[in-house]
């Protein structure tokens, strides 16, 4: 097979994460902007947590005025999902030194996904263009979505829209992540556990029920693999 | 809190906490670990914590009945254009407007 010599353009790659992140981002700062806050705070919370559905949730976290201990749990475990991420790239994510940071600083699912399609050609390409197009990739989505959250920001502070309601973005965020997660895990019984935690723990404490809810999940879960973990031991 | 002082403090941990979930496989773990819990974790994790999430978004609504009949419906739509479509924008977007038009317009929460 003869070797592809034209070497692929980072920014044709991340186009398709341009249309999600630039929209997505925007949504973000008008909803921000919603809390009374300069545009300069949406920019910073894009350039430094830099993760979509933890910003959406930040959000929600500001408007409660949240504990901080509580917005560190909350945020860590929306984002556990990126250790199993991680795990995947462990042996080939190459790089070294600051570029290797900033490509797991940036690994976002989106980033990821392109990251993953991209080490289909390894052989191909050497590895020097490879990480070139990695860093590349992971920079240019991280602007898209620094442009789209700081553009909705200052329109949103700019223009007086009718914003009311707009902090249902936040549910519907959620109910769009479970429904996928429902694609991935197609276990019912999971999903009516956990709103049954959910429920526990709102009747416990309106102000803490993420926390409670987050700590009985967590234990559950520890508890029901500790119990496949037993069984097995005693099978053999 | 002054709120520069939260502002300032709730960015630096969300920053910390993000960084903390992509980063603990690389700082931590070798290739030939046996990563078996945190597998399970991965796995079982994230549909447990969206519905967490989910009602957690929801909690005015459901403790105080407040909103909650334009909530449900909003949600409803959002499930139906999510499982039709499948895009996850259109789906956010479409049930958000739905819920600002009821509460603007059609039945406003007293």
């Amino acid at each position: 097979m003869a070797l592809n010599p034209v070497k692929p353009s980072a920014f044709a790659l991340s186009v398709p994460v341009m249309f999600g992140y630039v929209p997505l981002g925007m949504a973000f700062g008008v909803l921000f902007s919603d809390l009374g806050y300069h545009w300069l705070w949406a920019f910073a919370m894009a350039l430094f947590i830099f993760a979509g559905a933890a910003q959406f949730l930040a959000v929600g976290l500001i408007a409660n005025q949240a504990g901080l201990f509580e917005v560190f749990v909350a945020i860590f475990l929306l984002n556990a999902r990126h250790l199993v991420y991680g795990l995947s790239l462990i042996s080939h994510l190459g790089l070294k030194g600051w570029r290797r940071w900033y490509l797991i600083f940036a690994l976002t699912d989106e980033t990821y996904s392109l990251l993953t399609a991209l080490d289909r050609r390894e052989g191909v390409l050497s590895g020097d263009v490879l990480d070139s197009l990695r860093v590349k990739i992971a920079a240019l989505n991280q602007g898209y979505w620094v442009l789209g959250c700081t553009l909705g920001a200052w329109l949103g502070s700019r223009l007086d829209l009718p914003t009311q309601g707009a902090e249902f973005a936040l549910p519907a965020l959620f109910m769009v992540l479970t429904l996928e997660q429902y694609r991935v895990i197609k276990k019912p019984l999971i999903f009516l556990l956990a709103l049954l935690v959910a429920a526990i723990a709102l009747l416990i404490s309106r102000d803490q029920m993420l926390l409670i809810a987050v700590l009985m999940a967590v234990s559950l879960l520890l508890m029901a693999k500790g119990g496949e973990e037993w069984s097995r031991l005693r099978i053999f | 809190m002054e709120p520069t002082a939260y502002l300032l403090a709730f960015i630096a941990l969300a920053t910390l906490a993000t960084f903390l979930t992509r980063a603990i496989p690389f700082m931590l773990l070798s290739k030939h670990a046996n990563h078996e819990w945190l597998q399970f974790l991965g796995r079982y994790l994230p549909p447990v914590l969206m519905v967490l999430l989910l009602v957690y978004a929801l909690k005015e609504p459901l403790s105080t009945g407040h909103g909650l009949p334009q909530s449900l419906l909003a949600l409803a739509l959002v499930t139906v254009l999510h499982l039709s479509l499948r895009n996850a924008l259109v789906s956010i977007i479409g049930g958000t407007l739905l819920y600002m038009t009821m509460v603007q317009q059609w039945m406003p929460i007293t």
